[in-house]
């Protein structure tokens, strides 16, 4: 690999030490594949226990309509209390987490995850209240969420927003609804919606989901929005853009007040898909850059744990002139006397109407709250340097190894590509991305943005250690080294020390099992 | 003061030198300098754990309504089961708490595989093929079955019971506008929705709802949707249902509650193209209405219009038995803007509870409880209806799980009293309609009631006791 130059070793200053952030990939007692619940199953056995009612036992007849009546109960597993907790922990020995190492899974921001925030989610006066109780009762989670609202309001710099939506793709559409509300109100039509080709894929299906046509901008040599293309695609029938800042590739926009006033001068509206957020923590909000619209990942910037693919929550707060079309009904603050703050419920006057069964993601607003509360505005933007810092330390560490494609200070992920290992030794993002598997950490995103060939997407996060990152660092060098060295080797046959080898997935789906009883 | 930042300042200076930068604000220099921040957010600044807590612990005690203190007759879709301590260890094991989506299967497989248990799970509980490994909440499955429907159709007309919850009815409302859905409301007789004999014009009254100005006659419904038992307790006539969607050629979405499930046959068996749910009941905390679970099932004919992910089984190289996200054309990711849904974070976690909790209930358990909601509904809505101006608000349509009476003051004044002696008397239906509703004549005088199989018998009759006394002053 003569050809990539000089590789950067880590800084002398800090010299060599035991490496972090490595979980020992293989599963904790053996490969065996674990049975199914089903396959654990054993009639007559159980675990549950319920309390003494005292309530007459009428039988199910005297309840029941016969022909609404079940024939049979409905067949689920049945296993002993001691069983169950040994299945669920084996489960749990079979899959990566934050807890356990490393996982720079680009554009997720897979950060650790506060306890503390999980003894907040605990709390019976938190989990244990219902929704629907009026608001007198339940004042306590009614300040908590408007101190939440008040507080991303801050961060992102807007007037107002709303905690309904569940996730960052239902704060899309929430967002697109209140673009087609606003063009509604002033008796337009438009019927567009531009964003770039390095938009996450959430970002085109809203757009469709909110009644609007994709139109795609390409992006420029320096990996931002090509702003010819975007002056070519506006006119009066543009509804609005959605962008991420900084981008998938991990790039601030250096033209984003140019982009904004081009939009705003053809009436169109600027939305701010918070993905990336956590990289300008405390620096620059996205209400001063032109943004109109922000929705925020709280899973990703403010920590709540990512519960193996969810739950989320996607807060989407406005500017000025859009806070009468939020969702509603809102937490609100009613009055304020001697007897102290008094909080309530308000619909806004010509609200798009509720997005979720709810309140929304409430205990994981909790969560956030507390998160943005021990960091502080000045614990926020140290969050966001270090992120910063710590993508860069990669890019740099990386540089020579991989493909940089754009080899500039990054944000808080680095977008590197396979490209050349893949020409020259027919080795892919794919391979590289099983391989690290073996290494003890998460892998990349890989093949994302779509506009990067063999993209590897890292996103360290602001809380792995300088060690974690050189022992990242060190393993990706091993794979570029040994894959050059081996000329490709066996790149497909990795992984090969975790729970089970490389997947069959073209397999599942071409002959679907989605339940224990499909193929039985 | 407080952080979870690993870095030393020798360590930053090192950094910083490596990557070519001299202080930790140059990495920003590609943001213009006129939008910087200048004097950091407007913000506290940053406090430790221990004060943190304390504030928050101040605030969850400003709660009155917290199920610890008083006690649970609300439900509405939100109820207060019995979580045993296993479900809460296991579901609170950080592997399956700190993960992410599986985009790495080989390192996934325990979130995988308690996907596709969960997916067995929620197909048997609906009595269909397919489930998909969850969405939001109770509404959001509902707008994605209700999108399904549209699109195996091919028509924009949705005939909506009024025996849905109310709270679905405004969030299908609100993404209408998005997808040009024509939704029409069909109110209820009894508790019962009475199906209208023409197709009849779209429904532009519902609040939120409402098709755009001079859209045409949707035509036949293509979607019919109903639930099962509906928001009020009572079990509908799904083979009615059935036979209208037959004449119409509509699909038949069925919103069930999962518990209920376990003693009425299901709405698979009754025909249902597609079954929605709120999952909450499966082990989840009321929490405030949130994280919940959005159940999802489907006929098999529809397993390539699924929203959200999909688990399936496998094998990996060496032929061992392995689980891997399946279908994924589908998705947002791959498909864009023709994608089936937008859903992409979702609610693992709690289906991943949902599977634990229904593994602890088992084949017994589930039925066990839903015979004991039943019964406990029972015994209480007999003894309120025996209160002097209480009456049945759904006539005699059966119901499980939960039931609703009109009430000879407010219900909001019931409410307000029963808290007085240490109950959440229910909910209010014209808290949850918001007023005028096709689902009752005189919302502010009716309330809905949920028992669970935690409920005993002395707190019903203390509960009916507190509630008389309301009533009478």
């Amino acid at each position: 690999m003569s050809e990539h130059g000089t590789i950067p070793g880590p800084p002398s200053e800090v010299g060599p030490r035991p490496a972090g952030g490595r979980a020992a990939s293989a599963p904790l007692l053996g490969r065996a594949a674990e049975p199914t619940i089903f396959e654990l199953s054993e009639p007559g056995r159980a675990s549950f226990q319920l309390r003494t009612t005292g309530v007459p036992e009428w039988p199910v007849e005297d309840l029941v309509p016969p022909e609404h009546r079940r024939s049979a109960p409905v067949p689920l597993a049945e296993v002993s209390e001691r069983d169950l907790v040994g299945h669920f922990t084996r489960l749990s020995h079979r899959q990566f987490s934050v807890d356990l190492g490393a996982y720079p899974l680009g554009s997720c921001t897979m950060k650790y995850n506060p306890k503390l925030c999980d003894a907040v989610a605990a709390l019976p006066g938190l989990a244990g209240v219902h929704p629907a109780a009026p608001a007198p009762l339940v004042q306590g989670w009614l300040a908590l969420l408007v101190e939440l609202e008040d507080a991303l309001c801050a961060i992102t710099g807007m007037a107002a927003a709303t905690l309904q939506p569940a996730a960052g793709a239902a704060g899309e559409l929430t967002g697109l609804l209140l673009m087609r509300a606003w063009h509604d109100a002033h008796g337009e039509r438009r019927r567009r919606v531009i964003i770039p080709d390095s938009a996450h894929g959430t970002n085109p299906a809203s757009v469709t989901l909110g009644g609007y046509e994709v139109t795609t901008v390409p992006s420029d040599d320096r990996g931002c929005v090509d702003m010819a293309a975007l002056r070519a695609a506006l006119d009066t029938d543009v509804a609005g853009i959605m962008l991420t800042n900084p981008n998938t590739l991990g790039l601030f926009e250096e033209d984003i007040v140019g982009i904004a006033a081009a939009v705003h001068e053809v009436g169109g509206l600027l939305y701010y898909d918070g993905a990336n957020l956590n990289a300008i923590l405390g620096v620059v909000r996205p209400g001063d850059m032109g943004f109109d619209i922000v929705h925020m990942n709280l899973h990703k910037t403010f920590a709540t744990p990512h519960g193996g693919g969810g739950p989320g929550a996607g807060p989407v707060a406005v500017s000025a002139r859009l806070v009468d079309f939020l969702p509603g009904p809102r937490p609100v603050r009613l009055v304020e006397d001697e007897a102290g703050e008094r909080f309530g419920w308000s619909m806004p006057p010509r609200s798009i109407g509720r997005v979720h069964s709810w309140h929304g993601n409430a205990l994981v607003l909790a969560r956030a709250i507390t998160y943005i509360a021990v960091h502080g505005g000045d614990g926020l933007r140290r969050v966001a340097e270090r992120a910063v810092l710590n993508a860069n330390w990669m890019r740099v560490r990386l540089r020579g190894l991989y493909d940089v494609p754009f080899d500039r200070t990054c944000m808080h992920e680095v977008v590197l590509a396979a490209a050349t290992l893949r020409k020259e030794h027919g080795v892919r993002a794919l391979d590289v991305a099983k391989r690290i598997l073996e290494e003890g950490f998460h892998s990349p995103t890989v093949y994302f943005p779509l506009i990067v060939d063999e993209a590897l997407m890292i996103e360290p996060t602001e809380t792995e250690s300088l060690q974690t990152l050189e022992a990242l660092g060190e393993a990706l060098e091993r794979i570029a080294l040994e894959a050059a060295a081996l000329d490709g080797g066996d790149a497909a046959a990795a992984p090969r020390t975790t729970p089970v080898g490389r997947v069959d997935e073209a397999r599942a789906a071409r002959s679907l099992v989605p339940t224990f009883d499909a193929h039985r | 003061m407080g952080d979870y930042l690993p870095h030393t300042e020798a360590e930053i200076a090192a950094m910083l030198d490596f990557i070519g930068l001299g202080s930790l604000d140059e990495l920003f220099e590609a943001v213009p300098e006129a939008l910087r921040i200048v004097g950091g957010l407007d913000l506290p600044v940053g406090q430790s754990e221990p004060d943190v807590l304390a504030h928050v612990e101040a605030l969850a005690d400003a709660n009155a309504a917290r199920a610890d203190r008083l006690v649970c007759f609300a439900g509405a879709g939100a109820y207060d089961h019995e979580v045993p301590p296993v479900v809460r260890a296991l579901a609170g094991r950080s592997e399956f708490v700190t993960s992410y989506t599986p985009y790495q299967p080989e390192v996934a497989q325990g979130v995988l595989q308690a996907m596709f248990e969960f997916q067995t799970m929620a197909a048997r509980l609906a009595g269909l093929p397919v489930a998909n490994a969850s969405l939001y909440d109770g509404a959001s499955a509902l707008v994605e079955g209700v999108n399904l429907g549209v699109a195996a159709s091919g028509r924009p007309g949705v005939w909506v019971s009024a025996g849905i919850h109310p709270h679905w009815r405004r969030v299908l409302g609100t993404f209408a506008a998005g997808t040009g859905h024509q939704l029409r409301t069909i109110p209820l007789l009894d508790g019962r929705t009475v199906w209208p004999a023409d197709a009849g014009p779209a429904d532009a009254g519902l609040a939120d709802a409402g098709p755009p100005e001079g859209t045409a006659h949707p035509g036949p419904p293509g979607v019919l949707v109903v639930g099962y038992p509906n928001y009020l307790g009572c079990l509908e006539d799904l083979g009615e249902a059935r036979r209208r969607c037959d004449e119409l050629g509509a699909q038949l979405v069925v919103a069930a509650d999962p518990v209920a499930a376990g003693i009425l046959r299901s709405p698979g068996e009754w025909g249902a193209d597609v079954v929605v749910g709120e999952g909450q009941a499966l082990g989840t905390a009321l929490g405030f209405g949130g994280p919940y679970l959005g159940l999802f099932a489907c006929s098999a004919a529809h397993v390539r219009r699924l929203p959200g992910r999909l688990v399936g089984e496998t094998v990996d190289r060496t032929g061992t038995t392995a689980y891997v996200t399946t279908l994924r054309a589908r998705e947002q990711d791959i498909r864009r803007e023709r994608a089936t849904s937008n859903v992409c974070t979702n609610q693992t976690l709690m289906a991943v509870t949902a599977a634990i909790q229904l593994g602890w209930l088992g084949t017994a358990g589930l039925a066990e409880v839903a015979l004991r909601c039943a019964r406990g509904a029972r015994y209480c809505r007999q003894a309120l209806l025996g209160l002097d101006g209480v009456t049945p608000l759904t006539g005699d349509t059966p119901v499980v799980r939960e039931f609703a009476v009109h009430t000879p003051v407010p219900a909001a004044t019931v409410i307000d009293r029963l808290a007085e002696e240490g109950f959440l008397a229910g909910v209010a239906l014209d808290a949850l309609t918001g007023g005028e509703d096709p689902s009752c004549a005189d919302p502010a005088q009716a309330l809905l009631v949920a028992v669970t199989e935690r409920r005993t018998a002395r707190q019903i009759d203390t509960y009916v006791t507190a509630f008389d006394k309301a009533v009478r002053s």
